[in-house]
């Protein structure tokens, strides 16, 4: 290997791309976090079982009754949000807006979990009950 | 005038021989089951070869072998999406090791490792203009960092060959 101060010198030089590389690599994953596919449906399920599947589309107010206690989701604008909830450490009303593929919303106590998902316009469910909306 | 004929029939041996070595190295690695649930995710170890031949025969003969060994790779084992997203792939990541060699300042591991990436960045790249969707992205940062570890580990090897293949295999005039 190279001796003395050129070889460490040398060295430098790779130490630095390598490490541009890497943050690089970061960047490219901040960039995918906050870059990431929208989801176009929120999937609720309470104690694993699913509640239902709501379009992120259309701006709806969700009663969930999970295990033990009560829970509001709202979407609006193509977000979910945990807009109240019953329970005492209040962590899924603290988590805020959920709209990319794969984020969710869960609420411990009452077993809740809300899912952002890509899923069939047939497999939506309105708070409504309304099958389809023609437009 | 003799002289360079014979250097010709020589290059071109040399050529052969290193597309054919890039081929066979395509073929085993295809052989080769892959650990990790991320389709494109490869050793590629392919680039023992592009590196090899970046460091003892220059640029443009590495892009040749390179571009070369995807075609007929390609057209004996894969489709033609496959050789477009190889092509880009191929092409970017031998684009910029030849621009990192030719800085003089880098060593042949950060050369590799450099290479790795931007191999795994055109296809990616490609990918996201055909399917038009940036959901990909996840997906290149797996590739960005799996691309770094393949190409440390290649260009490790390929220094090592690189120092004990001797250059005269690829230059100069057979000896008597």
């Amino acid at each position: 290997m190279n001796n003395g101060k050129k070889g460490k010198k040398r060295f430098k030089n790779d130490f630095l791309l390598i490490g541009g590389l890497i943050i690089s690599g970061g960047a490219v994953l901040v960039l995918a976090l906050f870059n990431g596919h929208n989801g176009n449906s929120v999937e609720v399920r309470v104690d694993g079982e699913i509640q239902g599947i709501y379009s992120l589309s259309e701006n709806q107010t969700i009663e969930i009754n999970g295990t033990g206690g009560h829970n509001t989701l709202i979407i609006e604008n193509g977000k979910a949000l945990m807009k109240d909830a019953d329970c005492p450490d209040q962590l899924c009303v603290r988590q805020g807006e959920i709209s990319l593929k794969g984020q969710s919303i869960i609420c411990l106590p009452h077993k809740v979990a809300a899912e952002i998902t890509d899923a069939d316009n047939s497999d939506f469910k309105s708070e409504s009950d309304i099958d389809i909306i023609v437009k | 005038m003799k002289k360079k004929s014979k250097t010709n029939v020589r290059k071109i041996a040399v050529y052969g021989m290193m597309t054919a070595l890039a081929l066979i190295f395509s073929y085993l690695e295809s052989q080769i089951p892959t650990f990790f649930p991320v389709p494109g995710m490869k050793l590629g170890i392919t680039n023992i070869i592009v590196v090899l031949s970046l460091y003892k025969m220059g640029n443009g003969s590495a892009m040749a072998v390179n571009i070369l060994r995807i075609i007929l790779v390609s057209f004996l084992f894969g489709g033609p999406s496959a050789m477009i997203y190889s092509l880009a792939g191929g092409f970017l990541s031998t684009s910029v090791m030849i621009l990192l060699k030719q800085t003089g300042k880098f060593k042949v591991v950060t050369v590799s490792i450099a290479g790795g990436i931007f191999h795994n960045v055109g296809q990616i790249l490609i990918a996201m203009a055909a399917l038009n969707t940036n959901g990909i992205a996840w997906y290149l940062t797996v590739l960005w960092f799996t691309g770094m570890a393949t190409g440390a580990l290649i260009g490790l090897l390929g220094n090592e060959l690189i120092k004990r293949i001797p250059d005269k295999i690829f230059e100069g005039e057979l000896k008597k």
